[in-house]
């Protein structure tokens, strides 16, 4: 039972760390460094990149959400700090298009075969 | 005849593809800081740099001023570029400005201030850059512009140059 004890103590906060990590990961990986374009938060090592690193464990610690994370900092940067472009009306053509090409595609190939 | 209407409809498409790339490809890809203006400041709490101090959101106003609030660094070189701007604007009764010590060591900033003048009202500190992040800067140096109401008029990314010191001379009058 001690034993067993033990081994939770030390197991659990590794876990707990690396969810914690893993959800830092995920995020800096969607923001753009805006000061070194071509790279995500999560590859650069500039001090922008750094601080904001920093801040998005902090959010993540005060319990924000993945989403109300992004929307603190598309409110002062704007979406171009996003990779992923959020679903909105700038953006209804750039998410439906491909969908839109997919299905005229398979109609056109439904209708040569029948 | 369908063979010039699927030649016509590929022609067009590939127009319309060029078109959207061309465009985006003129659209300036650093952010704007529209997302910012006539926002209020926001709440903060910071220390100052010779007394520890700590200083708030509220602390930095004085009454029908407008205040400028400046980061920079003595590691920056641009920051040095636009001192120059910074100090002749101290003379302006108008102006209240404001400091914020971007990652910096406290004796490498008051060697910089030594040397090339203290143009500010008072200095905050930002060790870790994550209160800049809070303000939407990105670097260093960066200014904000608050009028009298605590929103943001003008956000200058970069050094002050003679353009942007002109408009906030513009802005002063």
């Amino acid at each position: 039972m001690k034993k067993i004890l033990i081994l939770i103590i030390i197991i659990y906060p590794t876990i707990s760390f690396s969810v914690d990590n893993n959800k830092i990961n995920k995020i800096t990986k969607n923001l753009r460094c805006l000061i070194c374009q071509g790279q995500s938060i999560y590859d650069s090592q500039s001090e922008f990149a750094n601080s904001l690193k920093k801040v998005v464990e902090d959010k993540i610690n005060e319990n924000m959400t993945e989403k109300q994370i992004y929307k603190f900092l598309t409110d002062k940067y704007g979406e171009w700090i996003l990779y992923e472009p959020e679903f909105n009306k700038n953006t209804y053509f750039l998410w439906l298009f491909p969908l839109a090409i997919f299905i005229f595609g398979g109609i056109l190939i439904f209708k040569k075969k029948t | 005849m369908s063979s010039k209407i699927k030649f016509i409809s590929i022609f067009c498409f590939f127009i319309f593809c060029f078109f959207i790339f061309f465009l985006s490809l003129k659209d300036s890809k650093k952010y704007t800081p529209k997302a910012l203006i006539n926002k209020k400041i926001i709440n903060f709490e910071m220390k100052q740099l010779e007394s520890n101090e700590i200083i708030t959101e509220n602390d930095i106003f004085e009454i029908n001023k407008i205040t400028l609030l400046n980061i920079w660094s003595s590691w920056c070189l641009p920051c040095r570029d636009e001192h120059k701007y910074l100090t002749e604007l101290k003379m302006n009764n108008k102006l209240n400005m404001v400091g914020i010590n971007y990652k910096d060591k406290k004796k490498n900033a008051q060697n910089f201030l030594n040397e090339f003048g203290n143009p500010y009202k008072l200095i905050l500190v930002d060790e870790d850059g994550k209160n800049s992040i809070n303000f939407g800067a990105y670097g260093v140096p960066e200014t904000f512009i608050y009028n009298s109401e605590k929103k943001l008029i003008k956000k200058i990314i970069g050094p002050i140059d003679l353009k942007s010191f002109n408009e906030i001379k513009n802005i002063l009058k």
